[in-house]
């Protein structure tokens, strides 16, 4: 992986692990990417794939029975995987900060959203009373809530999902943080709000010069929205790059079968192609590729040995021993 | 054996107060069964009492004898045989209050979940409005008009148990009839009383399990209580608790070991019963895991 | 809310009403209150007069209506024993019992609620799994046994606390209270704390299971996520909304409070209303009895009434409806 002095963001080698009754799940195993300042960097897989763990990893918000069990996770040269939870605090909200999957649960009920988003500021800013609620008042106006001022006072039950996930936004965005982790910050809404969430947060993100995580199963949101992608499978990336290469000429036959689930909107009678199969126990992985059981392409190879990630064809790198090549169909 | 490579046993071993509970448990139940076999005396055999034998102290204290570990009380009473013939008035009384209010809880449960409209109303409006009063205080009420005996502490219970099972019942039916196999019986042809008995009721039952458990503990405390205040069992046929309401007339007089030992033999029943509820709800809840 | 008042006022005189009926009903099951007025060598002929007087030669229906329109009249009828009015009598005792239940409450949720919250927030802890062995300990002991070992402890065999009585009282606001004295405080010392014990460990209880159900939502890690410390989420984000199940139950406790009161009482010589109730029982007093179903049943409902309202200002979600 190459660090320049734009890189914002890089993780080597992350390790989370679980242990639990039935084994250690390897939630997250040997994980890299990295991330410049001003990029969105799509997290893509199926739910189960490890994603939000990663997200939480990089706040050092794993709680028992999970532990990051090795890696670095360098912000700026800094690794927050050796950082103490005094300076991890400080990074939380004010350097990197998180926009969780569903608005309905990530607020507290109780506190009125401007006492929510007054916090941050408190935590992480020297501004007076009168300052912070100018701020708070301004941020909700930038999400595209009315009314700002009033709203301060309203308690979440008062607000429908969607505005529900703009406050949540507007929190996350308040100190000006440097890096977003969203995950899945759609998924719990209508697909009528969905993209207007979107067009806001790439507009927020935009404005401020801020990076993005955005963590999704959806690749037809990343490829809206994201500038390169790192795909997840069992906890491990499969295939990364240029969001624009992947699309369109996937290495991984993973990557493909996901592209493929995407519904064609010029082509509605196209019978949709799922991946076949499940992913595998966690606990429990076959040697070799994980992916193997449901791959197309699978040799005997690949029941011996675990594909290393390989450069594929230029900035693309993709972990499989018999990668498709510009021009295959899966 | 499958049972004891499951993940319920594996975590029960692994549970101190899992195992301590039921140890406690398994000792009342072992002392109730054959308690009256490992003492000499007869503790309601006026001939076997000998006044000369009245208020002995503990065997550890000066002037105790051996023949009485815990000492006696003024009819030369066994305070240790007392217990042991006084717990099984007690756990019978418990065991036979909770599987009465089980019953009945269960069966206006499933009425009212089952048929709803009025019956429900009527039931759950009794339910609320006797939940909302303390149970001590219902049975206390409900003896002081019938007066004292087993039988009547044992309605008197049943008449304050039934409500937490018929609530609890009553809930998980409702969303048991909505799920397809239910409303596929029905469209089957299937009489009520057998979509019930076959469908319903085992899919309830497990949450009372949990409830009829600690149950038996809260029942072993009110009867205590009633019989402490003199309105629960006859004192022909003493409990533990009207044990400690005996020895409560000679506390002043310095004679602790008639009461002190009565009410350490409940504590231990029911914290017990409790520990071992305690590791069951946690076990039994799925939404926990 | 003007509704809802209506409402809730309508569902209260329901309730009360029920309880009339079954009070009324369980009490003309029990024996024959006639022979607690007359004499034990009176005729035929007295017994059937005092019958008379007493309503009870008329149709249980007829008594019924006797019974509940002179409870309506604020005619709540007369001690057998004591030869005075019920009401009186149990409103005289009625400040002993409250201020009983009011310290034995304090104590309780002092207690209960910083050792919940430290166990619910700690819950692998060394301290947190004693206070919980503790806890379940407070629930398995039969309050008045733990009565009587306090009064062997610290008055027969100690003796540097009282056994029984309400000790000095002064008068405040018009009601006799031990409160005002130290030599009061030295007597409810006990008792209070015997009565507390219970409703101790259950709010601990609550509030521990509380906390750790708060501890897994998702607004917990997003306040984490903004950046708050682990106490600060804890107690500023955490702690209201666990306590939101324990509000649900104070008014049941407080409740059971005043239905233990009755067994505290009784141990240890406590003058309140709830010995006056054990007494009348033992007395066969049927209209003091009566009344203090009647009283306590209202006291319950208000409170019952006064928690819900509680509830709606804690937790902005709930209207009055």
């Amino acid at each position: 992986m190459t660090t320049t002095d734009n890189t914002l963001l890089a993780v080597h080698d992350l390790r989370t692990y679980f242990h639990t009754f039935s084994g250690t799940v390897k939630a997250v195993n040997g994980v890299s990417f990295a991330i410049g300042k001003g990029e969105v960097m799509g997290l893509v897989g199926e739910s189960g794939g490890g994603k939000s763990v990663v997200g939480f990893s990089i706040l050092g918000l794993i709680d028992s029975p999970g532990r990051i069990m090795g890696g670095k996770i360098l912000l700026d040269g800094e690794d927050l995987a050796q950082a103490g939870e005094d300076r991890l605090r400080q990074i939380r909200g004010r350097e990197i900060s998180m926009v969780f999957q569903d608005p309905m649960t990530s607020l507290n009920p109780l506190h009125t959203v401007g006492q929510q988003m007054d916090e941050v500021l408190r935590l992480h800013t020297d501004l007076d009373a009168a300052a912070r609620r100018t701020a708070c008042i301004e941020m909700l106006e930038s999400v595209g809530i009315s009314r700002a001022a009033d709203r301060l006072g309203a308690y979440p039950h008062q607000f429908s999902g969607g505005m529900r996930q703009r406050v949540v936004i507007a929190i996350a965005m308040l100190a000006r943080p440097r890096l977003i982790i969203a995950d899945e910050p759609t998924t719990a809404l209508d697909v009528t709000i969905q993209s207007q969430i979107l067009k806001l947060m790439r507009r927020q993100i935009a404005d401020k010069g801020a990076s993005m995580i955005l963590i999704t199963h959806d690749l037809a949101v990343v490829s809206e929205m994201a500038d390169h992608i790192t795909v997840l499978y069992c906890g491990k990336v499969v295939e990364r790059g240029r969001t624009r290469d992947l699309i369109e000429t996937p290495s991984h036959p993973y990557t493909r079968g996901l592209i493929d689930s995407i519904p064609d909107p010029a082509n509605r009678h196209a019978r949709l192609k799922q991946i076949p199969g499940t992913v595998p126990d966690i606990r429990n992985l076959p040697q070799g590729c994980n992916f193997r059981d449901r791959c197309p392409r699978a040799q005997a190879l690949c029941a011996e040995q675990e594909p290393e990630l390989r450069p594929q064809n230029g900035a693309q790198w993709a972990a499989c021993h018999y990668p498709l090549q510009p021009g295959d169909s899966a | 054996m499958s049972f004891l490579r499951s993940e319920f046993f594996y975590n029960y071993r692994r549970s101190t107060s899992a195992v301590i509970g039921s140890a406690l448990m398994l000792t009342f139940g072992i002392a109730v069964l054959i308690g009256p076999f490992l003492v000499a005396q007869n503790p309601y055999d006026i001939a076997a009492l000998d006044l000369m034998d009245s208020y002995k102290p503990p065997v550890w204290l000066d002037g105790g004898e051996a023949q009485f570990p815990l000492g006696t009380d003024g009819q030369g009473r066994d305070v240790w045989a007392s217990i042991l013939y006084g717990a099984r008035i007690s756990v019978f009384i418990g065991l036979v209050a909770m599987i009465a209010s089980c019953t009945i809880g269960t069966i206006l449960g499933l009425i009212a979940g089952f048929y709803g409209g009025i019956i429900d109303s009527v039931i759950m409006r009794i339910a609320d409005i006797q939940l909302s009063f303390p149970s001590i205080l219902i049975a206390l009420f409900l003896m002081s008009a019938v007066g004292t005996g087993i039988d009547k502490v044992l309605i008197a219970l049943t008449a304050v148990g039934w409500v937490v099972y018929a609530r609890t019942v009553r809930g998980s039916t409702l969303s048991e009839i909505k799920k397809e196999y239910v409303q596929a019986a029905k469209v089957a042809g299937l009489p009520n009383t057998a979509i019930i008995r076959k469908h319903v009721l085992p899919n309830v039952l497990t949450p009372l399990i949990v409830i009829a458990t600690i149950q038996v503990g809260t029942f072993v405390l009110i009867e205590a209580s009633l019989s402490f205040l003199g309105v629960g069992v006859p004192i022909t046929q003493p409990s533990l608790g009207l044990l400690i309401k005996n020895g409560f007339d000679v506390l002043f007089s310095g004679l602790w070991w008639t009461s002190v030992f009565p009410g350490l033999a409940i504590m231990m029943l029911v914290f017990g019963i409790n520990l071992f509820g305690d590791f069951l709800r946690d076990e039994l809840n799925p939404r926990l895991k | 809310m003007l509704g809802y008042l209506l409402k809730r006022l309508i569902q209260m005189l329901l309730v009360l009403w029920i309880v009339s009926l079954v009070v009324f009903l369980m009490m003309s099951f029990t024996g024959d209150p006639v022979f607690m007025i007359v004499p034990i060598d009176a005729t035929d002929a007295e017994i059937a007069q005092a019958r008379r007087i007493l309503g009870l030669d008329e149709s249980l229906p007829v008594q019924y209506w006797i019974f509940i329109s002179s409870l309506l009249q604020g005619d709540f009828g007369q001690s057998y024993v004591f030869r005075q009015p019920a009401m009186t009598l149990i409103l005289e005792r009625m400040p002993a019992t409250i201020e009983m239940v009011v310290v034995a409450m304090v104590l309780a949720v002092v207690v209960a609620i910083p050792l919940g919250v430290y166990a619910g927030a700690n819950p692998n802890g060394r301290l947190s799994r004693m206070i919980m062995a503790g806890s379940l300990l407070g629930i398995s002991l039969p309050g008045f046994w733990v009565g009587m070992v306090l009064i062997y402890l610290f008055a027969v065999h100690w003796g540097i606390f009282p056994s029984s009585g309400r000790g000095d009282t002064a008068e405040v606001f018009g009601l006799r209270l031990s409160l005002a004295t130290w030599d009061g405080w030295h007597h409810i010392a006990l008792p209070a704390i015997t009565l507390s014990l219970g409703t101790m460990a259950i709010l601990l209880r609550m509030t521990r299971a509380g906390m750790m159900e708060v501890a897994r939502q998702d607004y917990m890690k997003f306040a984490r996520a903004k950046g708050a410390t682990r106490h600060d989420v804890l107690y500023k984000h955490g702690l209201k909304n666990a306590l939101i199940p324990v509000v649900t139950i104070f008014g049941l406790q407080l409740g059971d409070l005043i239905a233990f009161a009755t067994i505290t009482e009784t141990i240890f010589s406590w003058p309140g209303m709830g010995k006056l109730l054990i007494d009348s029982i033992y007395r066969a007093d049927r209209p003091v009895i009566v009344v203090y179903l009647m009283l306590v049943a209202l006291i319950f409902v208000v409170i019952n009434f006064l928690v819900d309202i509680v509830y709606t200002l804690i937790d902005p979600r709930i209207t009055l409806k």
